[in-house]
């Protein structure tokens, strides 16, 4: 029984369950594999971490986990859908459907004011909404955000610009939040409180909060650290309990 | 800073009543992408407007120098032409044989006959020198074919012998001034006894008008002779019958309908003399043009925006949307180039009106230009949607 099985709290659902997962890119001498066999499952109610030096492959992971790249071998179910065999639209549609991603340069739409970028968010998603101003400002205002709501990216500090992110992110209710490097662009004080931002936001029963991050102030609000190393992942715990022994013996056997 | 948020509430549920529409952002993308480089916009606006003025002044040309081939035989009213055998326009006269008005109307299905006489003559100025004139006889009183536009005299004072009635656009080349003015045709004077406006030839030859008897005796023709016989059908006559009968008839000369003697006017002196050719050329050329500036500042514009549009795809925007984004924008330029492209040809179709360049803009054509442009804009979009279709959306992960 892995730690994942054995420390989640009873209520808690399985949002993203990731199996086997290789990621190779090239072929013969130029063959790069940042992904060896990783396991890995998002419960609802949760705040994980996933850290690890540079290269280990938390980004090639992160993609895969948000439907961006295709694994070379593996299975990704997200919200219960099966990721298997789809095609670019496929996996944009289920990106659209399931997954919000925060982003480490926040990539808001400069020529849109925060409603604007949060209103993109929804359009993409073809949520349907009665008032998609007022819902718009109501994800900002859940975020601390009502009254910066006719700024344009430009006028806002990188706190508020992630912040903006975040209920971009948070637009249409996707299951699964995937953040990458969100504090690494901002000061502790900002940084805190993205963090307390999206342990808020993994509050939500039906939700799932990942975030890939190098940022060790970012260990207090986590549920749950996974760590990874030259694509495995290599450790898991819980702040506050003792650490545990890699769940991925299989990553390592392919070693 | 301390996280102050209620996420599910607002995001989750709707406050207050309403029927849920979806939200339609991508059109103020397009905008706000459009917009935000004002040199980039200039660009591609300049662009556009540039052929859009090119196409709608060869388009204009060609439509004015077809209606200004054509302006004789759609003065006309007949249902059938009988022309001298290989005429080529109704610019291009000669004489016919002789006696066809009375074969024509003899023919069973014909109402009546009317006669023309075109010919080539010279014109002495008053103030010596000669030019060549399009020498037009016909009954002008009873005939269809008349001096039109008339702006000094009148068509009754042609009755007077020897009188003819010239446009004042060739005053210049005609060295008169106007009304009462004499000049000499073929060694004959004649004095002018109205005025027209506005009846330019194609061939830049000043057409003259006169009467049908006053005609033959300039062009030198017998009593009975003519350049074309129009002929007018009965109501109930059928059309292709009578043509075969007077076919039949009138050996060594043609019948045509009345729309193919005009399509056949204006194919010689489009085509046949390539003038036609050169218009649609330099019309195509404008196309093409316009074609690439947008394509290069839209595909500009989109490398531009290359980050966002990968951002769009990651957020799970489909392919058609970012499709739809660029093709909004390529659209909204299309709008505007066409808007500033139109005022700026009909500011320059007024400026000509009133020199020898006949440039038209007939709805029809406002139409096609409009579809022209909106087709060139979206050929242009084509590469940029070419650019996108490769974007990664990973690339907007850190690395």
């Amino acid at each position: 029984m892995s730690l994942n099985e054995e420390t989640t709290r009873p209520e808690s659902k399985v949002l993203l369950e990731a199996k086997g997962i290789v990621k190779v890119f090239g072929s013969g001498a130029g063959e790069v594999k940042p992904l060896k066999g990783i396991d890995l499952k998002l419960r609802s109610g949760e705040l994980t971490l996933l850290m690890g030096p540079s290269g280990s492959g938390k980004t090639t992971l992160l993609s895969i986990l948000g439907c961006i790249l295709t694994p070379t071998e593996g299975n990704l179910d997200v919200a219960g859908n099966s990721t298997e065999g789809l095609d670019a639209e496929g996996l944009a549609d289920v990106r659209r459907k399931h997954v919000g991603f925060v982003f480490q340069g926040y990539n808001l739409f400069p020529t849109m004011t925060a409603t604007e970028n949060v209103m993109l968010a929804l359009d993409v998603r073809s949520a349907l909404v009665v008032d998609p101003p007022a819902h718009a400002v109501g994800a900002l205002d859940a975020v601390g955000l009502a009254h910066r709501a006719k700024a344009f990216p430009s006028k806002l500090s990188g706190g508020e610009k992630q912040r903006v992110a975040i209920a971009r992110a948070l637009a249409g209710s996707p299951s699964v939040i995937l953040a990458d490097e969100p504090t690494a662009a901002l000061d502790s004080e900002n940084g805190k409180a993205v963090m307390a931002l999206l342990s808020e936001v993994a509050k939500d029963p039906n939700r799932a909060v990942l975030a890939v991050t190098h940022d060790h102030r970012t260990i207090p609000y986590a549920d749950r650290i996974i760590r990874i190393e030259d694509g495995c992942i290599v450790g898991e715990e819980r702040p506050g309990e003792k650490p545990a022994q890699a769940t991925n013996t299989h990553a390592t056997d392919k070693d | 800073m301390q996280a102050n948020i209620n996420t599910t509430a607002p995001l989750g549920a709707e406050a207050g009543g309403g029927t849920p529409k979806t939200v339609k952002m991508a059109g103020k993308l397009a905008y706000r992408n459009l917009f935000h480089d004002r040199l980039s916009l200039t660009v591609t606006l300049i662009g556009i407007v540039f052929s859009v003025v090119l196409v709608a002044v060869q388009c204009g040309l060609y439509i004015g120098s077809e209606q200004m081939i054509a302006a004789m035989v759609d003065k006309s009213e007949g249902d059938l032409w009988v022309v001298p055998l290989g005429t080529k326009s109704f610019d291009d006269p000669s004489l016919l044989m002789g006696h066809e008005k009375y074969a024509v109307l003899s023919t069973p299905g014909v109402d009546s006959a009317e006669e023309l006489v075109v010919g080539f003559a010279a014109w002495r100025k008053p103030k010596g020198g000669t030019t060549a004139v399009l020498l037009v006889g016909s009954d002008h009183l009873r005939g269809s074919l008349k001096p039109y536009n008339i702006v000094d005299g009148s068509i009754n004072d042609l009755r007077q012998p020897f009188t003819v009635a010239v446009d004042d656009t060739y005053f210049d080349d005609l060295g008169v001034t106007g009304l009462g003015d004499a000049a000499e045709i073929n060694n004959t004077r004649v004095t002018i006894a109205a005025v027209t406006h506005g009846i330019r030839s194609f061939t830049t030859l000043p057409y003259v008008f006169t009467s049908l008897p006053r005609a033959r005796i300039l062009v030198d023709a017998s009593a009975n002779q003519a350049s074309y016989t129009l002929v007018r059908l009965a109501p109930d006559a059928n059309a292709e019958k009578v043509r075969a009968d007077l076919s039949a008839r009138l050996k060594d000369r043609e019948v045509m309908e009345q729309a193919e003697f005009r399509k056949r006017s204006v194919d010689y002196w489009l085509f046949q003399t390539g003038a036609g050719g050169a218009l649609i050329a330099g019309a195509t050329l404008g196309l093409i043009v316009g074609i690439v500036i947008v394509a290069q500042t839209l595909y500009s514009s989109t490398k531009d925006h290359l980050n966002e549009f990968a951002t769009l795809r990651a957020l799970g925007a489909s392919a058609s949307y970012v499709y739809k984004v660029i093709l909004i924008q390529a659209l909204l330029s299309a709008v505007l180039g066409y808007g500033v492209g139109m005022i700026l040809s009909l500011l320059i179709i007024w400026a000509t009106k009133e020199t020898t360049l006949t440039i038209v803009m007939t709805p029809g054509l406002a139409v096609l230009l409009f579809v022209l442009t909106i087709a060139m804009c979206t050929i242009a979009a084509i590469s940029a949607i070419f650019k996108v279709t490769r974007i990664d959306p990973a690339g907007v992960f850190s690395r």
